[in-house]
C-alpha cells in the first residue's frame, strides 16, 4: 500500500506518493531530487545522511519517509543564502575540513546541531559532538579546526546581531 | 539495504495502538525511534507486514516529578533524558547513560521506552532501569498492568511485554538528597556499545553506604544486578579498602558472552575494574 507525504524541505514543499518501506535518504535523493545529502554505510553507522528533522538531526537512511509526513527538513542545500555560504560551509573550505567531500554534507549537518546545543565547545566537544560521523579522507584534524572557526565566525556574528539595536538608541 | 515490504499504521493514541496490535497479531511490530527496529529490518532479521508507528501518540513524551518517584513517557529520548536538570540532578545515573548511548543523531530518535522494550542485554538503559528498581506501565487489551524491572527483563532480547501490549511510562524511584550516581562504559570506539559497563549509584552518609546499587552491562543473556557487591558495602564504611575488596566481586553470578570484543574473562576483568573506578568517583570527596 502506498503512502502520500508532505514535508518542507529546505523551505519548499515536497509531495509524494511512497512505499511505507521508503526510507527518508531514499526520498530526498530520489524524488525530491536533492543529492547533496549521500549514502555512506546505509547501516545507520557513517553519518554521511544526516539531516535536520524537526529541529534535530537524524541519520536519515534510519527514518522511514512516512515518519517524516509532515516534518520541516533541512538538507546541506538548504545552508546557504544565495552565492553567501552557511559560516559552517566557509570554515570547511577555508580550513581544508574536507578531501573528498563524501561526509562533508552529514558532518557540517552534524556539526550545525553541535554549535546550535553549544555555541562555543572545546575540542573534547566537539569530537563528541561528530561521534556519528565518519570520516575516511583527513584525520579528522582540519574537520575540528573548521568547526572551531565557524564557532568563531558565528560567535561574531551573533554579537553583531545583538549590538546592532543598542548602537541606534 | 531495503526492508521487505509492510503496511503502514500511524496511530494517534494508545487503545489505537493496541488495538491494531491485536488485530494483526505477530505480524505487526510497533516504532517508536526506529532505531533498533529499523537496522533489523533493513537486515531482514526482522519483518513485520504491519508497522504500527506510535511516534505520533501525543503524551508519551514527558519527564515529570510524581509522588516519590520520577515518571518517564515511553516516547521520551535518550538526549531529552541527557540534557533534562531534572534527570542530571535527581538520577545522574540515568543522564550519565543517556549522553553514552550511540551519537547524538541516535540520541535524537531513540526512545526510552524503544531501548526498554527492545531488551538487548549490551543496551545502557535496561541496566540502569534494573539498577534503580523502575517500574513499567504497560498497556494491552486487558488495560493496564505494572511490571517491576525485575521481572521485566526476561532474556535476551525478550522483555515480559506480550506482543499486543504497549509500555507507556517507566517510573523510577526518586533518590534520597545527596545521592551520587554514574555509568562507566567501556568500548573501543565511539559510538559503540558497551564491552562491558557498569551502573552504580549510591547514597553515602557519615562515610558509610546507606544505599548502593550497582548494575552490569554486557555480563550475561540480561542486565544484572552486583549483589554480591551491594552486600558487600550495605552499611559499611565508604574507605578505599572496603571498596577494592567489594569490587572484586563484581563479576560473582554473571555468565558473560565471549565474541569479537571479548573473552568472558576479559569482561569479568573489566567489571571489576568498572565496579572499583564508579565507586571511587561516587565516593570522592565524601
Ligand atoms: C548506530 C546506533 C548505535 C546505537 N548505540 C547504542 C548504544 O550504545 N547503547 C544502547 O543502549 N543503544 C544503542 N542503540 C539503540 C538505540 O538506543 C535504540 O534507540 C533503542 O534500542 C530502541 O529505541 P527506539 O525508540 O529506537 O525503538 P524502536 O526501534 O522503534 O523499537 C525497538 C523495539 O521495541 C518495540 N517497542 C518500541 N516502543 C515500544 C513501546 N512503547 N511499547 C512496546 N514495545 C515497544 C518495537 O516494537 C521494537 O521491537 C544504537 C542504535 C543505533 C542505530
Ligand atoms: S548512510 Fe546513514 S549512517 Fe551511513
Ligand atoms: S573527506 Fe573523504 S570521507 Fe571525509
Amino acid at each position: 500500500m502506498r503512502h502520500r507525504v508532505a514535508m518542507t524541505i529546505n523551505g519548499t514543499q515536497y509531495e509524494h506518493e511512497v512505499e511505507p518501506r521508503t526510507l527518508l535518504v531514499y526520498y530526498i535523493r530520489e524524488q525530491a531530487g536533492l543529492t547533496g545529502t549521500h549514502i555512506g554505510c546505509d547501516t545507520s553507522s557513517c553519518g554521511a545522511c544526516t539531516v535536520e528533522m524537526d529541529g534535530h538531526s537524524v541519520k536519515s537512511c534510519t527514518v522511514f519517509a512516512v515518519q517524516a509526513d509532515g516534518a520541516q527538513i533541512t538538507t546541506i542545500e538548504g545552508l546557504a543564502v544565495g552565492s553567501q555560504l552557511h559560516p559552517l560551509q566557509q570554515a570547511f573550505w577555508d580550513e581544508h575540513g574536507l578531501q573528498c567531500g563524501y561526509c562533508t554534507p552529514g558532518m557540517i549537518m552534524a556539526a550545525k546541531q553541535l554549535l546550535e546545543r553549544n555555541p562555543k565547545p572545546t575540542e573534547q566537544e566537539i569530537r563528541l559532538g561528530i561521534e556519528g560521523n565518519l570520516c575516511r579522507c583527513t584525520g579528522y584534524q582540519n574537520i575540528v579546526k573548521a568547526i572551531e572557526t565557524a564557532a568563531r565566525t558565528m560567535a561574531a556574528q551573533a554579537g553583531k546581531e545583538v549590538k546592532a539595536p543598542a548602537a541606534v538608541s | 539495504m531495503i526492508p521487505a515490504s509492510f503496511d503502514y499504521i500511524a496511530v494517534k493514541t494508545v487503545p489505537e495502538a493496541v488495538a491494531e496490535l491485536a488485530k494483526h497479531g505477530d505480524e505487526s511490530k510497533l516504532l517508536a525511534g526506529g532505531h533498533s527496529l529499523i537496522p533489523l529490518m533493513k537486515l531482514r532479521l526482522s519483518t513485520p507486514s504491519f508497522v504500527v508507528d506510535i511516534g505520533r501518540v501525543k503524551d508519551l513524551n514527558y519527564i515529570r516529578r510524581t509522588d516519590g518517584h520520577i515518571a518517564f513517557g515511553a516516547l521520551t529520548t535518550h538526549h531529552d533524558i541527557e540534557f533534562s536538570d531534572l534527570v542530571k540532578e535527581q538520577l545522574p545515573l540515568l543522564a550519565s547513560a543517556a549522553s553514552q548511548i550511540g551519537d547524538p543523531q541516535v540520541r535524537n530518535r531513540g526512545t526510552m521506552g524503544g531501548a526498554a522494550a527492545h531488551a538487548d542485554p549490551s543496551g545502557d538503559y535496561p541496566t540502569c532501569l534494573l539498577t534503580l528498581d523502575a517500574e513499567f506501565d504497560v498497556v494491552g487489551p486487558n488495560g493496564r498492568r505494572v511490571i517491576k524491572a525485575s521481572d521485566f527483563f526476561v532474556g535476551t532480547f525478550t522483555s515480559a511485554l506480550q506482543p499486543d501490549e504497549v509500555l507507556t511510562e517507566i517510573r523510577v524511584p526518586a533518590p534520597p538528597a545527596g545521592t551520587r550516581g554514574t555509568y562507566l562504559k567501556f568500548s573501543r570506539r565511539s559510538q559503540d556499545w558497551a564491552i562491558v559497563a557498569v551502573a552504580a549509584q549510591a547514597t553515602v552518609k557519615d562515610r558509610k553506604f546507606q544505599e548502593i546499587r550497582i548494575g552490569l552491562t554486557s555480563m550475561g543473556g540480561t542486565p544484572l544486578r552486583a549483589s554480591a557487591v551491594e552486600a558487600a558495602l550495605r552499611g559499611k564504611s565508604a574507605d578505599a579498602d572496603t571498596i577494592r575488596k567489594a569490587a572484586e566481586k563484581a563479576a560473582e553470578g554473571t555468565d558473560p558472552p565471549q565474541d569479537l570484543n571479548g573473552s568472558p574473562d576479559y569482561r569479568r576483568h573489566l567489571a571489576t575494574v568498572l565496579t572499583r573506578r564508579a565507586l571511587e568517583q561516587l565516593t570522592a570527596g565524601r
